[in-house]
């Protein structure tokens, strides 16, 4: 192996990514006076999310009364009842305010005509129990997520964090149990960093591209999931993965929920707006699930738009030419490039598209990193915190609510930094690191950059997507997992013979690009595994041959934890906490959840 | 007599590698890339790629993937969102700065395409330009909120109108098309902030929440930081949001002068 060096730095916290949730944990833990350092593979401002359109949720009442608890109710049922309803209270008491600190640091939100932040509908959001749609998203036109990433990485100038800006986090110094930091490349001089921290904070973002169709960027490999998996860590519900309704027929671009939201809607080959029948309370503005299951079924019978008969139309050709243009222009002109529209004349060609993953690194609602040990199913990894997609609180349970995502990034950001305010001392003197915590790490950069087998990264990258695209879609069969763990595990053994073709230092995206891969495809394992195992249907897990929700038997965490050797799952599982945080609420029981 | 010397590697090879298109390609065009590995000690080249583009998506992004990924494995370029709102694939397509990810190449005129790293920045590796002075000039116009009244309970009030200000200036994604087509950039980038900055510094002047109007305008004022835009809108002629820099420039200007009178 050619001799490697480490460029040794040593921190109270390090974060790993720099998107919405990393962003806000590094800030706080910078504010407490931590020596915080942010480990980037991109800018900042061009994380992932950067792309979140629709907006972000808070019971502020702006538009008309509302209240945490209603938002909580939503959320729970949302989750299908697998959130774990302690943290779910802990999101929504203090979505509020995270949204006015984010507007205080200077977030242009849309405004109402009494300068008051703009809330619009969104699926799910509803007033008083279930009641009726609410506007409850805190909206800057469709540009939300954009507008907080700048604001934030804004504010994070104006702070003492020191951001490390494309360096590529390879793994976390694990010392028995403990994590110590994180190693990583950097790009644009090709050399290798250790990072010593008290804390690591893993803000990695989701493993989006995991799919072949996805709204995801590129850069959403999960690499924190991918290295909690090599640090001998489970993910938690890695089975429950969100497609968006609306990505662009062909491109999978995203078309906000907020198109619905501002009164879009969906029809079929016969123009009908099919929601109806599904979802007759509140009809286009269901849940994504059930959304996108309305729309495949449409589909399945016959009743797909376009000359394959393939897809669905959302219409927001009805709307005021100036209500598209103050509230959705970002999509309206993605609409034009992407889908060749004029969207105050023609409907959009969607389809459902991989979006989100609710699941990820388990934590509890302080940002913790747990793990199950013996019989203690809520064990905190030292060290090792998660937060936003990357993290599994959980929060979304079996499916999220859209604007709960950029609503997550901040509250649980914050919470990270205040846990870490409490736990962490500055300065502490750290134990000295030695290189079998990290030898690993090295092997492992070094046999992908000198790989010479025979498949190159990107033809196995597609034969991961299209399995996964294949066999773990918005409908499930047994027979359709079964073949999509089989594929995988033949993804798996192909890792070895992997093909990259640079072998140089800087700047070798080939080289990155399979150690994505390699952090991917851990996590299509667990993905395909956990959902072969899960018998039954909850949220965005539908298993057409156990059509129902089965609470006795699984109303229960998937952990799974992946074997990167022999490529073996073993799969355990958690409670989800059906109990509140505070005694101020009582925890929803479950039900049928209808809409 | 003075004698000059061009920096080390600015001195292009005419040839490069050159990657036929496979048999059986049904819709050729040929894509010129520069191509520069900082690892080999060599000079920058011109590769040329004969692609099949029946077998890629429409934009100039596609066509990259679909070399990285069939043909080159070695050529590097950023990229990460593919809709335009990241700002990571900015590179020079056809003579001009744009997004490669929704930049389509029908619409590209040349019978060659070229494709070189954003004008006048440093070259870390192929497509891949060093913007650290780029991003350290945006940090310098202290691109957040400034206020010394005490932070309400909810929201800073601000009206749908002076909300509406802001439009055309927070859309920003940071992409640097602007700044790099920009010859004034070109001439002094270690002095003059550039359009992208500078569009900035006026999106938090024309914001009714900020409180640091007067300091913002104080730091602009200075022969180079704002004063060598010439008005030549390359920036406003390439913005891939559509976007209109140099008024914004223009604001700024104006507001120097309007408190002097």
């Amino acid at each position: 192996m050619a001799a490697y060096e480490f460029i040794d730095h040593k921190f109270d916290v390090v974060v790993v990514g720099a998107g919405g949730s990393g962003l806000r944990a590094a800030l706080g833990c910078a504010q407490a006076g931590l020596k915080t350092a942010c480990v980037t593979k991109v800018f900042p401002t061009r994380s992932h999310t950067v792309a979140a359109q629709g907006g972000i949720s808070a019971s502020l009442g702006n538009m008309g009364e509302d209240d945490w608890r209603w938002h909580m109710y939503d959320t729970v049922k949302g989750s299908d009842w697998l959130g774990d309803q302690d943290a779910i209270e802990y999101l929504c008491r203090n979505a509020p305010a995270a949204v006015y600190e984010l507007e205080h640091w200077g977030v242009p939100f849309s405004r109402t005509a009494d300068g008051k932040i703009y809330q619009r509908a969104f699926g799910g959001m509803t007033k008083n129990y279930g009641e009726a749609p609410i506007q409850r998203t805190c909206a800057a036109a469709d540009r939300t997520g954009h507008a907080m990433l700048h604001t934030m990485y804004g504010q994070s100038l104006a702070h003492e964090t020191e951001f490390f800006i494309e360096y590529f986090a390879l793994d976390l110094i694990m010392d028995d149990g403990v994590c110590r930091g994180v190693t990583a490349w950097k790009l644009d001089d090709g050399t290798l960093h250790r990072f010593q921290a008290q804390l690591v904070i893993l803000a990695t973002g989701g493993y989006g591209r995991a799919y072949f169709s996805a709204t995801s960027a590129h850069t959403c490999t999960g690499d924190g999931g991918g290295m909690a998996l090599r640090a001998g860590l489970p993910l938690q519900d890695m089975e429950f993965v969100q497609f968006h309704p609306t990505g662009i027929y062909g491109s999978g671009c995203l078309i906000t929920e907020g198109a619905r939201g501002e009164g879009g809607y969906l029809t079929n080959s016969e123009g009908e707006r099919f929601m109806e029948r599904y979802a007759p309370t509140v009809k286009d503005l269901a849940p994504r699930d059930m959304v996108s299951r309305a729309m495949t079924m449409e589909i399945r019978e016959g009743r797909g738009v376009g000359p394959k008969k393939d897809h669905i139309f959302l219409h927001l050709d009805h709307l005021d030419p100036k209500i598209l243009h103050e509230r959705l222009p970002g999509i309206s002109e993605s609409a034009k490039i992407f889908a060749g529209v004029d969207v105050t004349k023609e409907p959009i060609p969607v389809l459902p598209t991989v979006h989100y993953n609710m699941g990820g690194i388990p934590t509890n609602f302080y940002s913790e990193v747990v793990t199950k040990a013996g019989k203690d199913p809520d064990k905190v990894v030292p060290g090792l915190m998660a937060v936003g997609e990357a993290a599994c609180v959980s929060v979304h349970g079996a499916n999220r609510l859209g604007s709960n995502s950029l609503i997550d990034l901040v509250v649980f950001g914050r919470s990270a930094a205040l846990r870490a305010a409490d736990t962490v001392k500055a300065g502490a003197t750290q134990p000295e690191l030695k290189p079998a915590m990290t030898d690993g790490h090295l092997a492992r950069l070094d046999r992908f950059r000198n790989a010479g087998g025979g498949v190159s990264t990107a033809a196995l990258r597609l034969e991961m997507q299209m399995a996964m695209q294949e066999d773990a879609a918005v409908y499930r069969t047994s027979d359709a997992l079964a073949s999509g763990v089989k594929r995988m595990e033949a993804v798996n053994a192909r890792r070895p013979d992997l093909k990259v073709t640079d072998r140089s230092m800087i700047w070798n995206s080939d080289l990155m690009e399979t150690l994505e891969l390699d952090n991917l495809i851990g996590q299509a394992v667990v993905t395909v595994v956990g959902a072969h195992n899960r018998t039954e249907s909850r949220g965005a897990h539908a298993h057409e041959d156990f059509p129902e929700r089965n609470d006795k038997t699984w109303m229960k965490h998937t952990l799974a934890w992946f074997d990167d050797k022999t490529g073996k799952v073993k799969i355990d599982y958690r409670p989800v906490h059906d109990y509140t945080m505070t005694d101020e609420i009582a925890p929803f029981p479950p039900k049928a959840r209808v809409y | 007599m003075v004698q000059l010397t061009l920096p080390k590697n600015s001195k292009i090879k005419p040839t490069g590698k050159h990657f036929p298109a496979p048999a059986g390609a049904s819709k050729v065009r040929t894509f010129k890339i520069y191509r520069y590995d900082p690892d080999s000690g060599e000079n920058p080249r011109w590769d040329t790629y004969d692609v099949d583009t029946a077998q890629c998506g429409p934009m100039v992004l596609d066509i990259l993937i679909h070399i990285k990924n069939t043909v080159d494995p070695t050529l590097t370029f950023r990229r990460s969102c593919r809709e335009g709102i990241c700002g990571s694939c900015a590179m020079n397509i056809d003579g001009r700065n744009a997004l490669a990810c929704i930049q389509g190449h029908e619409e590209c005129s040349g019978a060659k395409v070229s494709i070189s790293p954003l004008p006048h920045m440093p070259v870390v590796k192929d497509l891949v330009p060093d913007l650290t002075l780029f991003y350290a000039q945006y940090a310098s116009v202290e691109p957040w909120l400034h206020t010394e009244t005490p932070e309400p309970q909810k929201e800073w009030k601000q009206s749908p109108q002076d909300r509406e200000k802001l439009d055309g200036l927070y859309e920003c994604i940071l992409c640097a098309c602007c700044s790099t087509s920009c010859p004034s950039y070109w001439w002094n980038q270690e002095k003059y902030l550039g359009p992208a900055a500078l569009l900035h510094a006026y999106r938090w002047i024309i914001d009714s929440r900020d409180e640091a109007t007067g300091e913002r305008l104080d730091e602009l004022e200075d022969p180079f930081k704002l004063y060598r835009c010439h008005t030549i809108m390359n920036c406003t002629q390439v913005c891939p949001k559509g976007l209109n820099p140099a008024k914004a420039i223009a604001e700024i200007k104006k507001m120097l002068v309007e408190r002097v009178v």
